[in-house]
């Protein structure tokens, strides 16, 4: 009844062609998210897109912790497990290692993800655990009503911090890119197509792909991506779209961009001043992660130009398919297992 | 040379004590294969302390192995040893309190020089000083010899030399107990291919000491000790750990699915992580996670992908483990969750012994979360307990705890093999197709009240589970309708209780009929309860005895059992968790005989409580 290993599910169409569209991974239950919620931007993209991959819903598994997020895995139609506070990753590694022929996806928030959840979350991506993880981003406990999270600013003032919180907040991507996380990426619940295509980039890496998304909590959190997530704020002027290959400038009419230093470190310049050839060219697949972690740190909180798309994509080794080539090497070292022989190997005596 | 006699022995309990880097566990291991090489039967207790390396010389560094060997049947490591070789003035102190008055000492004179008895705190020298008149001490200086055997051999250091000296206690015991040389000549032969220098020492360290029993006057008898009567068959010496990993491999095996074990490093558990992960042709994942946790969580995602999940820990990590269980305990997967005792509370006594779990595994988790729990009770019933816990996990689709502790860890025993189309054959029986019309609920019961198994990968059967309140008898949609949580609840304990259906009835060793006394036995407390009882016995007194293997459901003829007796007594290495039970189950007076010290109840100190409780 189990698969084979022959079949990897990284996301890529598995040769056969299947049909798919959106309504195939939409489930019978009714999401129960307040109104207004960026979790159904998220749910309604993300149904939209699984149809490209060609992977079938019997090959896929989608894995949730707890939060407003949580409740992600009960709405899309394929198998999936809804675990607890902050063991998603673990819980999904236990699904990608046993099975790399399915396709697993993770859903995660802040608090579940990288407070009571860090553990797991970095584990998974510096073993590179072929899952996509996508980790919903609002800032603020938002199923407890409304404590603030690990990537609360400092001093936030919520129900359990009346006088401002005094927590340096996690910066995800940061994060993400110092476990070495072999792909990372930001996006933004509202923007459709930019979050397609990073989840069709994710999707084609083979291996742990890590996707932070800003998420608006209208009901705790209103308006906390507002600079580079809302027209009326000033998003165009605020987003630095990353774009492999390309020369990084953003601003309505592309008027700014970012400069390496001699001590390379970043630093957002006029291009006007500092001249084209200055900019910095995007290169998503350089193995040292030190300059994806610069470009995260450009921006610590979103409230003012940040880079949003893909920090880093680069090859490793994919842990499930290790596993499953170290069990192959020792079946054709020590022969596949006879558990008669094992029993009796050693010493052993017979009595007549 | 005279011939010198030959005495026969019935039992003979052997402690070889030393340092910790004295190289006593590997001394103990070797004679006890050698043992088993020739049909006695035996039972061995490993002690050794929790650091790795404590200060050479000190108290709380001594390492220690008892083997208990004889040409009867035998159920424990012994009381008390007839023999203790000490390497040092620490290991006579720690361990000559326990030594049977009369027996022997052989001592490594040279470990006994002014420094090591200081920090031993002996103000002299106990082999001088007529403290040891009460036993029949031989003085051996094991370094001198040892070193004095190697020279000639090139490549080897003084300190190397000297470091041989365990295998000459060995040889000298080997000699004294009739012991085969050729065993353990070609373990060393085999072990030390590749350092031929280090080969060659030991070696000649062993056949120096062998000589030496031999030759040297010191000695003037030598032991024989027949082999045992036993059963037909094949055998091998095994511990508990390995039996543990050898039943989940047979678990894996009998019902076609893979082996998943996740694991944390934890003394004792480590053991099963360490021998499952050399099993990697049986398809067999071992994932060492990143914390207990995330174990649990792994084993439950591969029991989710369809593979026999199972994570193994000790006391500090079930506790960690408890969020988990509970979930499992939701989602009705299959799993096994292996808990090596060890003493608590917190960090406690990691190296040593306890069985003090037994509550945590019963009730250990927020809310009504029950599920079933099976007990080992000797190091190679680890083995079909294993399969035991396997075959009610995927039979229930339930996880089980599997208790085991230390003492079964890491004692050994010879195993009588069993065939293995023998053993019990497991059936995952897989969803495959949609259980209503055309409709797959993912909830909907069997006869044994198990949900289907549908794993990923499977067309049709797509389904989502999770820890929220679900409709427990269809769907598995969430549900917080309030009729909906009190009938769920009563579900899942109504199904753990249906294991009790399979259990087959106890087996009441009562031989006149007319005891009194029922001994209540549970856990590795068996063979400590059987030597005790059968003492007992022998003293014209009438004691009935039973021992549980299912601890959870409890089987559905004990209570009829335990109100036959005017008394039960529960001997339990805690303070009383099982009397706790059976007095809360079946409303019986039922009292504890409880140890804690690190160490396993003996048979004499159990034969005592046993005939003062009859008074």
């Amino acid at each position: 009844m189990t698969e084979g290993n022959g079949q990897r599910g990284n996301g890529q169409p598995t040769g056969v062609p299947v049909e798919l569209s959106k309504k195939d991974f939409v489930s019978d239950q009714e999401p129960r998210w307040c109104p207004g919620c960026g979790d159904y931007a998220i749910l309604s993209t993300v149904q939209g897109f699984l149809p490209e991959l060609g992977v079938p819903t019997h090959k896929m598994v989608w894995v949730a912790g707890i939060g407003c997020s949580g409740r992600f895995a009960y709405y899309v139609d394929t198998y999936g497990v809804h675990g607890i506070h902050g063991r998603a990753p673990a819980l999904a590694t236990g699904i990608a290692t046993a099975r790399p022929d399915l396709t697993v996806w993770v859903v995660t928030g802040d608090g579940d993800g990288l407070s009571i959840g860090g553990n797991h979350l970095i584990h998974a991506l510096r073993r590179n655990v072929d899952l996509k993880i996508l980790l919903f981003n609002n800032q603020i406990y938002g199923l407890t009503k409304g404590q603030y999270s690990p990537t609360s600013e400092e001093g936030k003032v919520t129900k359990s911090t009346p006088f401002g919180s005094l927590d340096h907040p996690f910066n995800p991507v940061a994060l993400a890119i110092g476990a070495e996380a072999a792909f990372v990426a930001r996006t933004i619940d509202n923007d459709r197509q930019h979050f397609t295509e990073v989840l069709r980039a994710a999707a084609n890496h083979t291996g742990a792909a890590f996707i932070e998304i800003y998420q608006n909590c209208n009901v705790f959190n209103d308006g906390a991506f507002a600079a580079v997530r809302d027209k009326q704020h000033g998003a165009q002027r605020n987003q630095i779209r990353l774009e492999h290959g390309k020369p990084i400038r953003f601003g309505e009419q592309g008027e700014k961009g970012v400069v390496q230093k001699s001590d390379g470190s970043l630093e957002i310049v006029d291009v006007e001043a500092a001249g084209e050839d200055a900019l910095l060219v995007h290169d998503a697949h350089r193995e040292n992660p030190a300059l994806a972690f610069s470009l995260a740190q450009l921006a610590h909180q979103p409230t003012g130009p940040t880079p949003i798309g893909v920090f880093r994509d680069v090859r490793r080794p994919v842990y499930g398919e290790a596993m499953d080539q170290q069990l192959e090497m020792a079946a054709q070292k020590m022969g596949r297992g006879d558990l008669g022989k094992l029993l009796h190997a050693g010493d052993t005596w017979t009595v007549e | 040379m005279a011939q010198k006699a030959v005495e026969e022995r019935e039992r003979v309990v052997i402690r070889f004590a030393g340092d910790s880097g004295d190289g006593m566990q590997l001394t103990g291991d070797r004679f006890t294969n050698a043992t088993a090489m020739i049909g006695n039967d035996l039972a061995t207790l490993p002690d050794f302390p929790a650091e790795i390396r404590a200060p050479a010389g000190t108290l709380h560094g001594v390492s220690a192995f008892q083997i208990h060997f004889a040409s009867a049947d035998i159920l424990t490591p012994g009381d008390q040893p007839n023999v203790l070789v000490a390497m040092n003035p620490a290991a006579l102190k720690v361990n000559l309190d326990d030594v049977a008055k009369g027996g022997i000492v052989i001592a490594n004179e040279d470990g006994f020089t002014d420094r090591n008895l200081e920090k031993a705190g002996y103000e002299s020298n106990p082999l001088e000083d007529g403290s040891l008149d009460e036993f029949h001490l031989y003085k051996v200086p094991m370094t001198t010899i040892t070193v004095r055997a190697l020279d000639g051999i090139g490549g080897v250091t003084k300190k190397e030399a000297e470091r041989s000296k365990n295998f000459f206690a060995l040889g000298l015991l080997s000699w004294m107990y009739g012991r085969p040389t050729e065993v353990t000549e070609r373990w060393i032969e085999r072990k030390f291919a590749s350092k031929e220098a280090i080969r060659d020492a030991n070696l000649a360290a062993f056949r120096a000491g062998y000589n030496f029993g031999e030759t040297t006057e010191i000695f003037a008898v030598h032991y024989e000790v027949k082999p045992a009567p036993a059963e037909p068959g094949t055998y091998r010496n095994i511990n508990g750990a390995t039996a543990t990993a050898y039943g989940l491999v047979a678990a894996s095996a009998r019902s076609g699915l893979p082996l998943f074990y996740a694991s944390y490093p934890i003394t004792p558990a480590s053991e099963l992580l360490h021998e499952l992960s050399k099993h990697k042709n049986f398809d067999v994942r071992t994932f060492q996670a990143e914390d207990e946790i995330a174990a649990a969580n792994m084993a439950l995602g591969a029991a989710f992908a369809g593979h026999l999940g199972v994570t193994g820990t000790s006391g500090p990590g079930l506790d960690l483990k408890a969020e988990t269980l509970g979930l499992a305990v939701a989602l009705e997967l299959p799993m096994v969750i292996v808990d090596v005792q060890r003493a608590g509370p917190s960090t406690g006594m990691p190296t040593k012994t306890e069985a003090a779990d037994l509550l945590l595994a019963m009730y250990g988790r927020h809310g009504e979360s029950p599920l079933p729990i099976v007990a080992a009770y000797t190091p190679s019933s680890c083995f079909d307990a294993a399969l035991e816990a396997a075959r009610i996990a995927v039979t229930y689709r339930t996880p089980v705890i599997l208790l085991t502790d230390t003492f079964l860890a890491n004692s050994s025993e010879p195993w009588r093999l069993p065939a293995v189309e023998d053993l019990p054959s497991i059936d995952p029986s897989f969803a495959e197709r949609p259980n209503m019309g055309t409709e797959f609920l993912p909830y909907l019961r069997d006869e044994n009240l198990a949900r289907p198994w549908a794993v990923p990968g499977t067309e049709g059967l797509e389904h989502r589970i999770g820890g929220l309140e679900k409709e427990a008898d269809s769907t598995g949609n969430i549900s917080y309708d309030a009729q909906n949580h009190q009938w769920a609840t009563d579900l899942r304990t109504a199904k753990v209780l249906k294991v009790a259906d399979e259990i087959p009835p106890l087996e009441v060793d009562d031989p006149s009929g007319e005891a009194e006394m029922l001994i209540l036995g549970w856990g590795s407390t068996y063979g400590a309860i059987r030597v005790a009882v059968n003492r007992v016995r022998d003293r014209g007194k009438h004691v009935a005895r039973v021992h549980l293997y299912h601890m959870n459901p409890l089987p559905k003829d004990l209570g009829e059992i335990l109100r036959r007796y005017r008394t039960v007594l529960v001997p339990e290495m805690n303070t009383g968790q099982l009397v706790k039970l059976v007095r809360a189950e079946y409303l019986v007076d039922a009292q504890v005989f409880s140890k804690v010290q690190g160490q396993p109840i003996f048979a004499e100190e159990l034969e005592e409580e046993i005939i003062r409780r009859m008074a």
